[in-house]
């Protein structure tokens, strides 16, 4: 009885139109063991963990067993508990405005008809709770004052609190779907002795990790994915770090060349100095005249905070950027003087950030240049939407009607249209975050000659991205970030989507280069 | 005579296809045609008004169809069309302002108390009016948008505030006996038979439709509403341009105040408060028509009109006057009900 496994997935596919995201995996957990679960995006890691919290409905033939009981499937969402499974994901569904003991008990009192409430007692027991993990959490504290760390904490030992209420009879498993990579590595420490402490009381963990070394330090075994298929279950104990990085990114480095462009030469035209802000910092880094820049590293190492602190979308701490042989204080940049200055920026959050889909195409290309568009009488819905036209004519907009909202457009053609709006301002440096997410193959390729005639025309471009291919095929040269800081900067031949990715994997075990 | 490059060529080809491009969105103009429902949706609140005129037409032809029964009814409903104006700058970027019938009403007490009881030239009297409007709008905008407090909660405090000043100041009392020039200028003359309130409410519509229809700085504004972040992103100085948008509706609104004294020759501490819900239905009940899905100024316009229309027409039929409440509660939650329902049709504008 009691060797059965804790989870056992066998033979799981899931398909999403015609791509495979999960191709006959199987997956064994033990009882009282902490489970790695790796792989770079786009593995299939997020999906068989969806499949897991009942959000997909997997292919047929699957088999998901708990304590060696069949789990029916699609698995049903609300009775996850129940079944013995537990989910805290990286956005910890906490509620900042409430306490700590309401946030441990949120389960209970949304669902149970309790007309009293005993707060006294539910702050006491909260307090025996957090005892019991040695943790000193104030039961009273409201959940938006706490540090990250307390937060995860937090988070953790509510879903282990519900394990054990969930009525399944086992100690259940905790699944921990990339909870580390916004937590400074103290935190991260406090949370590894959490989870000793929770499968110390026989529970199972799967912890979902991009960090190889996080991986090494906490979990007994771990299951590797790529592209939809298991690598590999291996023993952490026999693995090194190599080990892991070349099951991750598979070894076909020959397969696939860079670009490998020609960096271009010309005295630097931007330079960042001593940059930091929230997320990211302190960096420093040139860029020449028409030079396209990656910006890359695993989730929380600062690679998208960059552009976003040079532009003043959010507050700089500290920095100066020099443009054209002028020196600005970033701590002070705002978003008007960026764009007085030359510098423009497109934010990944497309409908949310970078344009309005309730709005016509045209305003949106057309609204920093409203005034260049201004005749005798005005601006005229015809001027604005014939200006558009041409710039979707020219960037291959599909279809290219200026009166239709944004949101009609595909994600494809809308990341065009929003590029066309930043493009005509004949910008001299310009910021992109995950310049192609969402977006189909062939609008990706227009994109790329887009940003190539860009830079041709003398324009440095920024491009802080995860997509590996596409900092090979678009850039010059790559930076790595980790924790904030540049580790390793890739140029030339070493620009290869497998290079690049396994700097990524690395990145973690490097010493700051700058 | 010598040889281009290669490279000579193709920096050639590249500018014809520039120019080429350049050309197909100059000679194929966007297509404006629009299809049937779109139409009904841009004109169906003016043939409803009309619509509307024939029914109870039918049954009161000789009131429904004088024109004297619209020039009054357009002379006297002026003021509301001017407040209406003045709330759909807030709502479009973004802003409830629920103290725009209390700065009207702070508008008229003043222009009354500094007039009659003591003594200011009417001129002077009417400036300091449209001062405090801007105040009420700045003390809106601060509370909005330093404190961070939703606009529903601060313009239902300071409207309510305004409403004990007005009290305060007049002693609860009417104030008649307004300068007479002021009401010679309001509704004492007349063009095509309608008094001049309308044709200012009608110039004050104009310049509201070319701000927000045909001026950089009016499309910005309707950025700032529909997305915050993107109006920052995009270089737009969101917290002015919002500040600004409150303080207009102070000024705007406290012109209407004026408007309504005038047409009285005199100011009562209360009445004003009345026309909070007709602007807020004309309002929306405007941004569903000519153009559906945006706060505009024609759009208000005939908004005012329609639902003073009905009013007029019940009133004639003899009807008592709680058919006003019905027509404006009603006129509101139809409204909205329709816009909501062309956003979901179609997530257009």
């Amino acid at each position: 009885m009691t060797d059965r496994p804790a989870l056992s997935v066998s033979n799981l596919s899931k398909r999403f139109g015609g791509a495979l995201a999960l191709d006959r995996v199987a997956l064994t957990v033990r009882r009282g063991e902490v489970h790695g679960l790796l792989g770079s995006n786009g593995s299939g890691k997020s999906t068989l963990i969806k499949v897991l919290a009942g959000f997909h409905r997997p292919e047929a033939g699957a088999e998901v067993r708990l304590y060696g009981r069949a789990a029916p499937l699609p698995i049903p969402g609300p009775r996850v508990r129940a079944l013995g499974l537990a989910f805290v994901h990286q956005h910890l569904g906490l509620i900042p405005t409430l306490s700590v003991t309401e946030n441990l008990r949120l389960g209970e009192l949304a669902t149970k008809g309790n007309w009293r409430i005993d707060w006294r007692g539910e702050h006491a027991r909260a307090a025996q709770v957090f005892a019991r993990y040695g943790l000193s959490l104030d039961p009273h504290a409201e959940v938006g004052s706490l540090s990250p760390v307390e937060q995860a904490l937090l988070a953790i030992v509510r879903a282990v609190e519900d394990l054990k209420s969930g009525g399944s009879g086992h100690p259940g498993v905790l699944v921990l779907d990339e909870p580390t990579p916004f937590l400074p590595r103290a935190g991260v420490e406090q949370l590894f002795a959490l989870v000793r402490g929770v499968v110390a009381d026989g529970a199972s963990v799967i912890f979902v990790s991009h960090d190889v070394d996080e991986v090494r330090e906490i979990t007994d075994r771990a299951t590797i994915l790529r592209d939809g298929r298991l690598i590999d279950t291996v023993v952490t104990r026999d693995t090194g770090h190599d080990g892991f990085v070349e099951r991750i990114i598979g070894r076909s480095m020959a397969a696939y060349a860079g670009a490998a462009k020609a960096r271009p030469n010309g005295d630097p035209v931007v330079s960042v100095t001593d940059l930091a802000g929230p997320g990211a910092g302190p960096v420093s880094f040139d860029m020449a005249p028409g030079e396209i820049l990656g910006l890359t590293g695993l989730i929380g190492a600062g690679y998208d905070a960059v552009p976003a602190l040079i532009y003043g979308a959010r507050r700089a701490s500290r920095g100066r950027l020099r443009l054209a042989g002028r020196s600005l204080r970033l701590q002070t940049m705002e978003p008007p003087e960026a764009l007085s200055r030359g510098i423009v920026y497109l934010p990944a959050d497309r409908l949310g950030a970078a344009g309005v889909g309730s709005l016509p195409v045209g305003d949106n290309v057309g609204m920093p240049v409203y005034e260049r568009l201004r005749r005798a009488f005005g601006l005229t819905d015809r001027d604005v939407n014939a200006h558009a036209a041409t710039l979707g004519a020219r960037a291959g907009v599909k279809p290219n009607l200026p009166g239709l909202p944004l949101s009609a457009l595909s994600g494809g053609n809308a990341q065009k249209a929003l590029l066309a709006k930043w493009l005509q301002v004949e910008p001299a440096l310009m910021l992109l975050d995950e310049p192609t997410q969402g977006v189909d193959v062939g609008a990706r390729q227009d994109i790329w000659t887009a940003l190539d005639r860009a830079a041709q025309g003398g324009t440095a471009i920024l491009i802080g991205s995860t997509d590996y291919e596409q900092l090979a095929h678009l850039c010059h040269r790559v930076l790595v970030m980790a924790r904030g800081r540049i580790v390793q900067e890739l140029t030339g031949s070493a620009l290869t989507k497998e290079s690049i990715a396994e700097a990524c994997f690395r990145s973690t075990t490097l010493p700051s280069a700058a | 005579m010598t040889t281009p490059t290669p490279q000579e060529y193709e920096r050639r080809i590249a500018a014809l296809e520039d120019r080429l491009s350049s050309f197909e969105g100059r000679l194929r103009p966007p297509p404006q045609r629009r299809s049937a429902p779109e139409l009904a949706e841009r004109f169906g609140l003016p043939i409803a008004w009309v619509l509307l005129i024939l029914v109870l037409g039918f049954y009161k032809p000789e009131q429904m169809f004088s024109w004297n029964s619209f020039a009054v009814m357009f002379g006297s409903t002026a003021m509301i069309v001017v407040l209406t104006l003045g709330l759909i700058m807030p709502l479009t970027t973004g802003d409830f302002d629920l103290s725009v019938a209390s700065t009207m009403a702070l508008s008229s007490m003043i222009i009354a108390v500094l007039n009659v009881r003591m003594g200011y030239p009417i001129e002077g009297a009417i400036l300091l009016a449209l001062l405090a409007g801007a105040v009420v709008g700045a003390v809106n905008a601060i509370f909005i948008l330093w404190f961070g407090i939703h606009s529903l909660i601060v313009t239902l405090g300071t409207g309510y505030f305004l409403q004990g000043v007005v009290l305060w100041i007049s002693n609860s009392a009417i104030i008649s006996g307004v300068d007479m020039s002021l009401v010679t200028l309001v509704t004492g003359t007349r063009f095509l038979g309608v008094p001049l309130s309308f044709w200012y409410a009608l110039i004050l519509a104009a310049v509201i439709w070319y701000l927000f229809q045909h001026t950089a700085m009016g499309r910005r504004l309707l950025f700032v509403g529909r997305g915050r972040e993107v109006a920052r992103l995009s270089g737009v100085n969101v917290t002015r341009v919002r500040a600004g948008s409150l303080i207009a509706a102070g000024v705007i609104a406290a012109l209407a105040g004026v408007l309504y004294t005038g047409m009285r020759a005199s100011a009562d501490p209360s009445s004003a408060l009345a026309f909070l819900l007709p602007a807020f239905a004309a309002a929306f009940l405007g941004s569903t028509t000519l153009y559906p899905g945006r706060f505009n100024a024609p759009g208000a316009v005939v908004a005012v009109f329609f639902l003073s229309t009905g009013i007029m027409g019940l009133n004639f039929l003899s009807a008592t006057s709680f058919v006003q409440n019905l027509f404006y509660g009603g006129g509101l939650l139809v409204a909205v009900s329709i816009s909501q329902l062309i956003r979901k049709r179609r997530p257009m504008e």
